[in-house]
């Protein structure tokens, strides 16, 4: 598995970032009511790393990561995921390279109801046309715990399961990189650490680079790199932390 | 992505189903209407085949001309039966016979005339000697001889008669009474749907017929070795200019032909009411799919974040309708199969009676009905399907993400008004501008409904606003808290209204321009009739429209205590190369019937002699002719008669009682054969009186096909056959309505999920399920009423255009229908809450509030 990985990692160029974000600014709206949601954000996501990017509510943590994601459009700055900067992609152009580079996880799961959980987790590839690799395919479904699962809907799904679906099918095209915003945000304390664990192992096993927001400090103590965001600005960049120490981090943060 | 699409529609399958009946009944309608006319063409083909089975050629009377464009045929012409006897001599003829048809009624026990709804009352020779000419079978008794009479087994059966009894037969005379010789069917069948048949002896029949030495037709076997085409070759031979031959399998085709022209005729009509129901069905499904895909919004968006182009989502979609389209339209093209049973049960219910021999089930009605359903479906699903085409990804990632609105939304009203104008345009086009053919002229009027209805549709989402509130109003006043939130409701999402009441606008919109045409013909009728109609009495047929011999008009002006009487005779002339309606009257006819002069005088009808004519003045503008003017007339049998114009009469609105050209009875009798009235009008002492119509009822009594209407009776008659055709149209054009229903209902039913959060807080807060419920059914109301506002206003200015273009109606407001049709929009309002009201009460509490 990890051979594969390797060969994404050197067309991305090895050891340049995966994604590339430079002097990012957004603005939302226009004249007295502007709001900047950000205001100059530089950042490279390295290959193999998983950062976590942290921030209270309006710091421009989520509209940094669509903007990284290509799910939205910087309001100056450029961006480059995988190589290829985004900026002047077309929508067809900007949807393959998401096909190709790209995986997401949704606070809310965001699963097709009407399809059962193997289903949504090839989705992916069935949009490319492309078919699941068998032997990856089942090492993973055994790795995310759904093995016995696979024919069940996500209605018939637990918080954590639907979560572990939507993993798996962020994973399955191998993507460059792995956008998740809040994934532990609409779970139960207990659920979330065993979804931590997993997206963690896909790091491990799989170097799966991956880029996470959340408010929850002991889902940033997972990351190799902790991101701080506060009025559209990086105000800190620290190396791997545990929770106490990020904790401490955030409130030094909202006290000044 | 396929599997996306057909997994969703498994998921949803009360709505697929909602959204498919949309387009069911259209494709029913369609399908129906082809089995139903093929069905009935069919069984025609095989009464017209059966009939000139063993003839190999046939002679007929030969008209001087053939019919005119707006005429569909004219009768045939007799003609000598001593060319029967020349006709036998060719050396290629075999055998030859001669006979005489023509319309024959029997009376029934009761002394009244036998009818099954307009089926016709066949009366014919036959000629028993020569059994491969003949048609019929004999189930019992024998052949008819002098004076006897054969009929048929349906009628035989129904009226108890048998062989030997006594039946009363009218044809040309007075009633005779005749021995029944045997009963018979036609070829295997007991009757040709509905008709009666008598058939006599030749020379029985001639005299009956008053067609004594004339032939109507005559039927030739060729010998061994003679082709059909080589036969009509010889005996062409001796033919005269006045008689034609055809080979027994043209003649076949050429009597057919009119029941062809008719069912063609029917067939256009009844998908024009399929091809309605359709055109609302699309807008229901538009409809549909547009909040289906508002609802889905974040499903579009993740698939988006995974790497699905907007052409997959279109496709979705698209394919989505298509699934739904198939499946519609083969429920539809079925149901269609009973749709022709039970639309032939409405036909004879108004008096159609239509013969039906075992369904026909073309494969042209299932590809047609498949493809006209399932585009329709494909083609209404497009806009909603760009529309999901441009959810943008980040809305996987937003609370509350809605549609966003289209790029054109922001010139939408300006483009709707564009439409609705560019519409208008194109029907006053079509209407006004003198010269275009009738398809043209078709083409611009529906066209341009349909753009009118299309603009409509979509400006009325600015019109929701103020048409909620307005009619809104009882229910907010009177409907409490639930009233309120309804007619809220109902302005919340005004696109989604509009669209709703849309569908059910375009119905009410047809059903309203019916009735104002009617209400307009109808006032314009009696107004003219009266005005027109100054005799007491009027004789017709008992079907109010068949003719009469004229022995009766001259029996009832025997009869004591008439002062005037005056027959109207019709027929068709060649003057000046077309074909002319021309009508003939009795000298007294002024005295009956009052028309404007706008050159001569009310003297003029009395005096027309053996060459005099009065005209119609709209034809006497057009051919520039005037008092004193020279008029050369060809009639059908090849008279030329050298005519003047003795006067000009203004034409009433509301329709003329007289053809272009009108001739004195006297010229008509002695230059057409067989002459009948189509009315008589009389005059008595002392007006209508009990004892006047018991002596003209006493005096026709020898012609039981006659009917004594006083003036009163006639004016009803008209106005009811009038009505009989509204009800049809009525009828056709609820399938619309009902189509439009199943819009309401799915608005609602989706309404209710999307805001099933919102019903459990108000639950919560102590709303109970039957506020909810009348809530629901206060907005349902709301929609359909400002269908029905927008509906009858469109229908009424469409009516009121066309009759500014006809100038024979006047505009009359139909008030009794428009309230009659808003009494129904508020019933059908109530009807389509009934599931969706149910469905939105049961929700429980706690579920609605969690849901997510």
């Amino acid at each position: 598995m990890t051979e594969v990985v390797t060969v994404e990692r050197e067309r991305a160029g090895a050891g340049d970032p995966v994604v590339d974000a430079r002097d990012v600014t957004r603005r939302y709206g226009a004249g007295d009511t502007a709001v900047d949601a950000l205001r100059g954000v530089s950042l490279g996501v390295d290959p193999g790393q998983l950062i976590a990017v942290m921030g209270p509510s309006g710091s421009g943590k989520s509209t940094l990561m669509h903007i990284m994601a290509g799910l939205d459009k910087p309001t100056s700055g450029e961006v480059t995921i995988a190589g290829t900067s985004i900026g002047t992609l077309s929508d067809t152009e900007l949807t393959k390279l998401r096909r190709r580079h790209i995986g997401f996880v949704f606070q809310f799961f965001n699963l097709l109801p009407m399809l059962t959980a193997e289903e949504n987790i090839e989705l992916p590839l069935s949009l490319a046309g492309r078919k699941a690799e068998g032997a990856f395919f089942e090492d993973l479904l055994e790795r995310v715990g759904l093995a016995d699962r696979r024919t069940h809907r996500p209605a018939e799904l637990s918080g954590g399961q639907q979560q572990r679906v939507a993993i798996a099918r962020a994973l399955v095209s191998r993507p460059t990189v792995v956008f998740a915003d809040e994934p532990t945000g609409n779970l139960d304390s207990r659920t979330s650490g065993e979804i931590l664990e997993l997206m963690r192992d896909a790091v491990e096993t799989y170097g799966q680079t991956t880029v996470m927001v959340t408010h929850d400090a002991r889902a940033a103590s997972i990351a190799d790199r902790i991101l701080f965001l506060a009025d559209g600005l990086i105000v800190r960049d620290i190396g791997r932390s545990d929770a106490s120490e990020i904790l401490a981090a955030m409130n030094e943060l909202s006290d000044r | 992505m396929i599997r996306v699409a057909l997994k969703g529609l498994a998921g949803r399958k009360l709505r697929t189903l909602l959204t498919a009946l949309a387009i069911v009944l259209g494709v029913a309608m369609v399908s129906g209407t082809y089995v139903l006319t093929d069905t009935i063409q069919k069984a025609f083909d095989a009464i017209f085949t059966e009939s000139y089975r063993g003839t190999s050629a046939v002679v007929t009377g030969r008209t001087a001309f053939s019919a005119g464009e707006q005429n569909g045929e004219i009768g045939a012409v007799s003609f000598p039966e001593t060319l029967l006897a020349r006709v036998r001599t060719r050396p290629t003829v075999d055998a030859a016979i001669g006979g005489v048809a023509d319309e024959t009624q029997l009376l029934g026990r009761d002394g009244e005339v036998i009818t099954s709804g307009g089926a016709p009352n066949l009366g014919f020779s036959v000629d028993p000697t020569q059994p491969r000419f003949n048609a019929l079978t004999l189930t019992s008794g024998g052949w008819p001889r002098a004076g006897e009479v054969a009929i048929d087994e349906a009628t035989a059966d129904e009226q108890d008669y048998a062989v030997g009894d006594t039946i009363g037969v009218f044809a040309a005379g007075p009633v005779e009474r005749m021995r029944i010789s045997g009963i018979v069917r036609f070829g295997a069948v007991s009757s040709i749907g509905g008709a009666t048949l008598a058939a006599f002896d030749l020379p029985t029949a001639q005299k009956l017929f008053g067609k004594e030495g004339q032939l109507d037709q005559i039927r030739i076997a060729a010998r061994e070795d003679v082709s059909p085409a080589e036969l009509v070759a010889d005996v062409r031979k001796v033919l005269p200019p006045t008689a034609q031959v055809r080979t027994g399998s043209s003649q076949a085709r050429t009597e057919a032909q009119g029941t062809s022209e008719f069912i063609g005729f029917l067939q256009k009509f009844l998908l024009a009411f399929g091809g309605i129901a359709l055109f609302v069905g699309s807008f229901v499904i538009a409809n549909t799919l547009s909040i289906t895909i508002a609802q889905r919004t974040r499903e579009f968006a993740t698939i988006r974040t995974l790497g699905g182009s907007r052409r997959q989502i279109l496709w979705s979609v698209v394919l989505e309708a298509l699934v739904i389209g198939v499946l519609a339209s083969l429920v539809g093209l079925f149901l269609g199969l009973a749709l022709a049973k039970g639309l032939n049960a409405v036909f004879v219910h108004f008096g159609i009676d239509l013969p039906n021999t075992g369904l026909v089930f073309a494969t042209r009605t299932i590809v047609v009905s498949l493809l006209v359903g399932i585009g329709v479906t494909v083609l209404a699903s497009l806009r909603p399907a760009l529309r999901a085409t441009r959810v943008a990804p980040i809305s996987a990632v937003r609370e509350g993400a809605t549609l966003p609105p289209g790029r054109l939304a922001r010139l939408r009203p300006v483009g709707a008004l564009l439409l609705a104008g560019g519409g208008l345009a194109a029907l006053l086009f079509g209407l006004f501008r003198d010269g275009l053919g009738t398809e043209l002229v078709l083409l611009a009027m529906g066209g341009g409904a349909l753009l009118v209805f299309f603009g409509v549709a979509l400006f009325a989402a600015k019109l929701v606003r103020p048409l909620a509130g307005t009619l809104g109003w009882p229910s907010s006043r009177f409907g409490g808290v639930a009233g309120r939130l309804a007619r809220d409701n109902a302005r919340r999402n005004p696109a989604r209204t509009a669209s709703t009441a849309a569908a059910l606008m375009i119905g009410l919109a047809l059903v309203t321009l019916v009735a104002v045409l009617g209400q307009g013909i109808r006032s314009t009728f009696t107004d003219s009739v009266e005005a027109l109609f100054v005799a007491d009495y009027a004789l017709t047929a008992q079907n109010n429209f068949g003719s009469l011999p004229v022995a009766v008009g001259e029996a009832a002006a025997k009869s004591p205590g008439v002062e005037a009487a005056a027959g109207v005779r019709s027929g068709e002339a060649r003057v000046a190369g077309k074909t002319e309606w021309i009508t003939a009257v009795d000298p007294d006819i002024a005295q009956l019937i009052d028309v404007e002069w706008a050159e001569g005088s009310a003297a003029v009808p009395a005096q027309l002699g053996r060459d005099g004519v009065f005209l119609d003045e709209d034809y006497a503008t057009k051919r520039r002719l005037s008092i004193g003017s020279p008029l050369k007339l060809l009639t059908p049998t090849g008279r030329r008669l050298q005519l003047k114009v003795e006067g000009v009469f203004d034409p009433p609105p509301g329709g003329s009682p007289f053809g272009a050209i009108t001739m004195s009875s006297t010229l008509f009798d002695a230059s057409y054969p067989q002459p009948k009235n189509q009315m008589t009008f009389l005059n008595t002492r002392g007006g209508v009186s009990e004892e006047n119509t018991r002596a003209l009822e006493a005096a026709l009594k020898p012609f039981p096909n006659a009917k004594v209407q006083t003036r009163q009776d006639f004016i009803d008659a008209q106005a009811e056959a009038l009505g009989q055709i509204l009800n049809i149209l009525y009828v056709l054009l609820a399938l619309s309505v009902v189509v439009s229903l199943f819009g309401i209902v799915n608005t609602l039913v989706l309404t209710v999920f999307e805001r099933t959060r919102e019903l459990g807080m108000l639950r919560a807060v102590g709303m109970t399920r039957r506020q909810v419920r009348r809530m629901i059914r206060h907005e349902s109301v709301v929609t359909a009423l400002i269908g029905a506002a927008l509906g009858i206003a469109l229908g009424v200015l469409f009516g009121a255009l066309l009759i500014a273009r006809v100038d024979f109606i006047e505009f009359a407001f139909p008030v009794f229908s428009v309230v009659l049709f808003t009494l129904a929009a508020i019933a059908a309002g109530i009807v389509a809450a009934i599931l969706p009201a149910r469905r939105a009460a049961r929700l429980n509490v706690l579920d609605a509030l969690q849901y997510e």
